[in-house]
């Protein structure tokens, strides 16, 4: 058998457009292979067809060289095949143990046998060097954890050929060293994965072969010994994408943006973000480097008035901000680039012209004596959607269809072209694909250049060394040490971000 | 092809009143009625002559505004289960006004709507308060105001309104909606001019939700708490604003049946019924303005046609009950009609 999965010249069509042209994906057993492409081009469908979630036009799926008609998710599962999903399908309130045999319990006597169940995972657990507490309740434990036990529910189902839909978008740097451990071990007791990426770094770190789409179409398949990341990149979007973001030299003015000793406590009254200062400068990008959950987030909403502040001053250009609310904050001079799109970034059931005048609807030209200037909202979005390179069948198009790249950009479009004095990008690339990432970064830079300030929040070290002019790193609430990026390395930061260097950090710099 | 989601919005109602009336005819048939006989004398009741068709529009009229009194909260995120209770005190409202002021009808008539819309509105303020300032569901807290109104208001009547009577004085003709008009054209049944206000009402709430800026917030914090907050909104005014608009509709049903159809309060022993049946002309409408229009003219349709079903064919009135809540059921399992018509579909394309 030389390949464990086959798919031939598929083709998936939806209305209006071809998802999926004539692909052909082709699996060795024990080996990870990349399935690599921009958002949008036709990735997910590609593995929702194999997965049996659609039925493709044309074409045909081998499974260990027999065609094979996946007509629902069950038949993909009795063939050995599992998926891993981006947005975990986990009961938070269920223990480790019950969202794993969830469909597929163990019973004795019409009851379920929890008991022979925990027996059951941990062994599966060890022997893939998956660790995880089987009693721990999904709610209490880390994304990294979760994602363990969505990787365990595929085995504990017999899955050999795993499907990784984007599994490290949503992991810290350490968890995801633990994954790519992980799936080593994986392939070690014989199983394949499918991994769905945009990363070019991780197809290059752990895959053997990688398959290249590009809107829709088959472009290709390498291995990965014999390529490297200009090459992919360059086929994934079907140009040249320059890596290290190109910029000048920033040349900083008076402060924008100062915070002076900021406490903000959490619902358990716990100071999350613990006498926190910290100043950005008109004309330069100051990166907040961090483990998720230092305190990054609650920062980032009290500057934005999303969250009450218990102690400390918030100053933008010298007026003090930190009791104003939201939209004050926004009227002032705030753009803000959430961290969660969906929650926070946009309305998905309205209209890409209506997220686009999400702050501005109720101002002219968009609102004349409390009626809405429809034509002003859909015109803007038309610019913005030219301007920002937003992908979207039209401006009446819902936020929900978009890809999540192009719901990016619109976000961006609307937050930039509000043209503020400080500019908040939370994660602003989490998920994209290089050619996004490098459109943003762009737009970041060119915000600074215009003498705007900018505060770029990540937990991509990458994004933080190459877009920053200067690095704060947070730990527990506090800025714990300021870096230039030029002057640092990775490794250094890591240990800073950590907490366990700590560099004295000079006032007037701070 | 897949059929447009427009195209599936506007289809499921229709299925599901068909499959309402198949099932129905079904049981007529089982339960030894002559179904033919039984649906002419439902049209016959509905639209058979003049007479019949101005009790339909009577009925139509409270039927549109509940309707867009469930639509509005539902639109914004809310389910305002306390229509009924509003419309109670709305009606109270609405003849007090009419029976405690002697005024030129320019004034004495609007006052008293004004009234009800008034009661209405405070009565749908206290769940929207509650909900904002300390998340109490809404749902519970306007299940037990309907109670209280009902109760409240029947006190009021028995009280204030009357001495100790069951019902209160008629209002003056200066408050009345009445027509003589309209009365005289439809053979004497009690059509009234209530049925300028419901559509203008509809026409009201279409531009507060689709052209006003404030219909813009109303939505988004309905369809997203945490991006209306992100966004500056204030999320705590729009759900109390919202449920306040959603009991100005409500008390206006109410006004309908104070001020047109009865023009007296009666202390009640249960529900009208006509803040429920709004839920169901919400579901079957789709909450679109237009949708509760032709939802309120089915169900008010059939409510009235069912009195004569049993005169004219001997078929039980509450068989359109059955009907109507067979129609909610494959409304409300609208899932199960998406799947066969893209089953359907599938067939139609291979």
């Amino acid at each position: 058998m030389e390949y464990v999965i086959e798919m031939l010249n598929i083709r998936k069509e939806f209305p209006g457009i071809v998802a999926n042209n004539n692909i052909t994906l082709q699996v060795k057993p024990g080996e990870i292979h990349a399935l690599l492409g921009e958002n949008g081009a036709g990735k997910s469908t590609l593995m929702n067809v194999l997965f049996g979630l659609y039925q493709p036009e044309k074409g045909e799926i081998k499974v260990r060289g027999n065609i094979e008609k996946i007509t629902n998710p069950n038949v993909a599962n009795e063939l050995g095949i599992g998926m891993v999903h981006q947005h975990f399908m986990l009961v938070d309130k269920f223990t480790v143990t019950e969202n794993i045999i969830l469909g597929k319990e163990i019973t004795s006597k019409g009851k379920i046998d929890l008991k022979e169940a925990e027996k059951v995972v941990s062994e599966i657990s060890k022997k893939y060097g998956l660790s995880v507490d089987p009693k721990a309740k999904i709610a209490d434990i880390s994304v990294g954890m979760q994602q363990r036990v969505e990787i365990l529910k595929t085995l504990y189902r017999g899955a050999d050929i795993l499907i990784f839909d984007e599994p490290t978008a949503v992991l810290t740097p350490q968890e995801i060293a633990e994954l790519i451990q992980i799936m080593g071990k994986l392939i070690k007791e014989g199983k394949s994965i499918i991994l769905i990426t945009h990363k070019l770094k991780e197809i290059m770190e752990v895959c053997d072969r990688v398959t290249v789409i590009r809107k829709g179409e088959g472009i290709g398949t390498l291995n990965v010994s014999e390529t490297n990341p200009d090459e992919l990149a360059s086929l994934m979007v079907g140009r040249e994408v320059t890596f290290k973001t190109e910029k000048t030299e920033a040349k900083p003015k008076e402060a924008s943006l100062e915070i002076q000793s900021l406490t903000v406590k959490d619902s358990r009254n716990i100071a999350v973000v613990d006498n926190l200062n910290l100043t950005v400068r008109k004309g330069e990008i100051v990166g907040i480097a961090g483990v998720d959950g230092n305190g990054q987030t609650e920062l980032v909403e009290a500057i934005a008035g999303l969250r009450k502040v218990d102690k400390g001053s918030i100053l933008l250009n010298n007026k003090e901000i930190t009791k104003l609310n939201t939209r004050k904050v926004t009227e002032s001079g705030i753009g803000h680039i959430p961290q969660d799109r969906h929650k926070h970034g946009l309305v998905l059931d309205f209209t890409i012209g209506e997220n686009m005048v999400l702050q501005t609807y109720y101002q002219q030209p968009y609102s004349k004596t409390g009626l809405m200037n429809k034509k002003a909202i859909y015109d803007q979005a038309n610019r913005l959607i030219e301007e920002y390179d937003v992908r979207t069948p039209s401006e009446y198009t819902p936020a929900r269809a978009l890809s999540g790249g192009n719901q990016q950009k619109a976000i961006i479009g609307r937050e930039v072209d509000r043209n503020p004095d400080l500019l908040i990008a939370s994660q602003p690339t989490r998920g994209l694909d290089v050619g996004a990432i490098e459109f943003i970064h762009r737009k970041l830079i060119d915000q600074r250049d215009q003498g705007k300030a900018v505060l770029l929040v990540s937990f991509e070290m990458d994004e933080i060394m190459n877009v920053s002019d200067r690095i704060a790193v947070i730990f527990e609430g506090k800025i714990i040490a300021m870096v230039d990026p030029k002057e640092t390395t990775e490794q250094e930061l890591g240990l800073l971000m950590a907490g366990s260097t700590k560099k004295k950090v000079g006032d007037g710099n701070v | 092809m897949e059929m447009s989601n427009r195209m599936q919005n506007i289809l499921i109602p229709i299925i599901a009143v068909l499959l309402g009336i198949i099932v129905g005819t079904i049981l007529m048939i089982v339960t030894g009625y002559d179904a033919i006989a039984g649906f002419i004398a439902l049209w016959n009741g509905a639209f058979g002559d003049v007479y019949f068709f101005g009790e339909t529009v009577r009925q139509i009229i409270p039927y549109i505004l509940a309707g867009l009194a469930v639509a509005f909260a539902f639109k914004t995120g809310l389910f305002n289960i306390g229509v009924e209770g509003q419309l109670i005190v709305g009606w109270l409202a609405a003849v007090w006004v009419g029976v405690a002021f002697e005024l030129p009808k320019i004034i004495h008539l609007p006052l008293a709507v004004l009234a009800a819309a008034l009661a209405g509105a405070i009565w749908a303020f206290i769940p929207g308060f509650l909900k904002a300032q300390y998340r109490v569901h809404e749902v519970i807290v306007t299940i037990m105001l309907n109670y209280t109104a009902l109760h409240i208001t029947n006190y009021i009547i028995r009280t204030k309104l009357s001495e100790g009577s069951d019902s209160s004085d008629p209002i003056a003709e200066t408050a009345s909606l009445r027509s003589p008009l309209l009365e005289s054209l439809t053979d004497y049944s009690r059509m009234h001019w209530g049925i300028v206000i419901a559509i203008i009402a509809v026409i009201i709430m279409w531009f507060i939700l689709e052209k006003t800026t404030r219909g813009f917030e109303l939505k988004a914090v309905g369809l997203n708490q945490h991006a209306s907050n992100y966004a500056g909104m204030n999320v705590k005014k729009n759900i109390i604003l919202s449920m306040v608009i959603s009991g100005v509709f409500a008390g206006l049903a109410g006004a309908m049946e104070g001020l047109g159809t009865f023009g007296y309060a009666a202390v009640k022993s249960g529900f009208t019924g006509v803040g429920f049946d709004g839920i169901a002309v919400a579901l079957l409408g789709a909450n679109s303005p237009i949708g509760i229009v032709l939802a309120a003219i089915l169900f008010g349709s059939l409510k009235v046609g069912a009195l004569n079903m049993p005169l004219e064919a001997g078929v039980p009135n509450e068989l359109v009950d059955i009907i109507i809540a067979l129609i909610v059921f494959f409304v409300a399992s609208s899932y199960m009609i998406r799947l066969l018509i893209r089953k359907i579909n599938k067939k139609g394309v291979k």
